[in-house]
């Protein structure tokens, strides 16, 4: 499920720089393995990383892998640059994808679709893109073109 | 302690609203916070009670340079630009409670010569200048901007997006927004877009910044400055002019404040928890109110927020503001003084002095006639809410 990054663009695309839990999410990432917190008394899933599960209060949780079946929740494609390392992929589509475990991630569309291919509830997968062994960034694919 | 009806908003002031101001920031807060004193009638001696902006000033310079001696309450509301409106409720407390008697609010910022200088846009700059900790900057750092999303412009435009596809909302309604915010400018000698009138077809023909905005769906960066004087009604009575009563004020916070993304509905915003709550307490419906200054740092933003007081159904804002009802001479006239949009970005604060304006019956050309009672909101950081129901006081 995870591929490599494609060579280091300049100027490049904002990293982030994660510490705490954070840096747990991104490094199974970095591993190609998409994996979200799970509440280890009340299972309950949760993302963005939290100490203690929001829903029953509980500190005890693991990292559990993540199916990366879901659906468009929502997408902006963005024309101006507000960000100079996004600049050489003018217009770019930043979907929200809603996880079949309920959890709601951002990630880039793949370079083969448009935005222009994204209806709501669109089923799509999310993949890793592997920058780093510390970091890997999410990106979808529709399953099919409307 | 019932807050309906305690105090009222006695003193106002701005500045123009500029691109490129001579005046440095602070100066330009002391300067329009003395004349908001003035306003009212009041002296430095009479005010006890300071609420800062968040950010670019501490209220210790403040009180020193306005020769505020006896300070009795101090407090910083955090929320964006939600919080010019929250300040009045805040403000209401302490008065209310007796802590203080009469409370000074200002906020001041470069917010287009900062942005020039840092090289940075929109709020992503703003909330550089901003101190202390920001509930936004984990979420945008870690898990936003790596996909290219920095600015509201683009994480509020999720939001925007999905609720527009789910409604059916034309593009002429976000549209109905901007041109009645760009009419109300041109009678407004503040206004940055004064003279620079806008058609819905310039609109529609205007570039995408990150759809489904276009470029005039977004708000203005403006230098400039607001302050108000808050304090009890009783004292209001002998002041200079006409009190603005707070019949009702609340704020909410969604949940999770630090996320837009992990709440249940990111659709259903903090102001439909807020709303009910003012509106109950000032024992009066939405449909009462005489005109509306709604927090516009984006059109689509206003749309979610007519709905959101209760104006309007779940996707019934497109057919709110259509056939010129928020226009002046409409039945609720929107952002009489051009609004962010328009006028200027001051924090929402604008829309407070406008509303006070409107409510002294000295807003001029622009002035809704007979107004008795508004609606001011504010919206900010992840969608942080605040409303206030203003009243003409005798």
């Amino acid at each position: 499920m995870s591929k490599r990054a494609d060579q280091p663009r300049v100027p490049e695309r904002p990293l982030p720089r994660p510490e705490g839990l954070d840096a747990e999410f991104y490094a199974w990432c970095g591993r190609g393995e998409l994996r979200f917190q799970r509440c280890g008394s009340c299972r309950a899933w949760r993302h963005l990383p939290r100490v203690l599960c929001p829903s029953c209060g509980s500190d005890q949780w693991t990292w559990e892998p993540a199916t990366g079946r879901g659906v468009v929740w929502s997408w902006t494609t963005t024309h101006q640059q507000f960000e100079v390392g996004m600049g050489s992929r003018l217009p770019y589509a930043s979907v929200v994808v809603e996880l079949e475990e309920g959890l709601r991630v951002v990630a880039l569309l793949a370079d083969s679709f448009a935005p222009s291919d994204l209806r709501l509830d669109l089923p799509v997968a999310v993949e890793i893109d592997v920058i780093s062994d510390e970091i890997g960034l999410l990106v979808c694919s529709p399953h099919a073109r409307p | 302690m019932n807050l309906s009806g305690a105090c009222a908003v006695v003193g106002i002031a701005e500045t123009d609203y500029v691109r490129g101001s001579d005046v440095p920031n602070l100066e330009r807060m002391l300067r329009t916070a003395q004349r908001a004193v003035a306003d009212a009638g009041l002296t430095m001696g009479d005010i006890d009670g300071v609420i800062p902006p968040p950010g670019f000033v501490t209220v210790e310079e403040l009180a020193a340079n306005l020769g505020i001696e006896t300070l009795r309450y101090s407090s910083t509301i955090a929320m964006g630009g939600a919080s010019s409106t929250a300040t009045l409720q805040t403000a209401a407390m302490a008065i209310a409670s007796g802590v203080a008697h009469t409370v000074v609010c200002v906020v001041g910022w470069d917010g287009y010569s900062a942005m020039r200088s840092t090289g940075v846009v929109a709020a992503g700059g703003a909330n550089r200048a901003l101190s202390g900790p920001n509930p936004m900057t984990r979420t945008l750092s870690q898990y936003y901007r790596p996909y290219g999303v920095r600015v509201p412009a683009q994480f509020y435009s999720w939001l925007f997006n999905r609720y527009k596809l789910l409604h059916a909302v034309p593009d002429e309604a976000a549209g109905a927004v901007a041109v009645a915010c760009r009419n109300h400018a041109q009678l407004n000698e503040r206004a940055l877009m004064r003279g620079r009138p806008l058609t819905l077809d310039d609109y529609l023909q205007a570039r995408w910044v990150a759809e489904p905005l276009r470029l005039f769906d977004c708000c203005l960066e403006t230098d400039a400055a607001c302050a108000i004087v808050i304090t009890s009604v009783e004292r209001a009575r002998d002041l200079r002019h006409a009190p603005a009563v707070v019949l009702g004020v609340a704020e909410a916070h969604p949940y999770p404040a630090d996320d837009l993304l992990s709440r249940r509905d990111p659709l259903r915003i903090a102001l439909s928890d807020a709303a009910p709550r003012a509106f109950a307490m000032a024992g009066i419906s939405p449909h009462e109110v005489d005109l509306l200054e709604i927090y516009d740092c984006f059109t689509y933003v206003v749309l979610l927020q007519l709905e959101a007081l209760g104006l309007c159904g779940p996707g019934e804002a497109a057919g709110f503001v259509a056939d010129g009802a928020i226009g002046l001479g409409g039945r609720y006239p929107l952002n009489t003084h051009g609004g962010l949009l328009s006028q200027g970005h001051m924090w929402g604060m604008n829309h407070v002095v406008e509303l006070v304006r409107q409510l002294r019956h000295d807003a001029g050309p622009a002035q809704v006639p007979n107004a008795e009672i508004g609606v001011v909101t504010g919206w900010g950081d992840f969608g942080d809410g605040s409303l206030a129901i203003l009243a003409r006081g005798r």
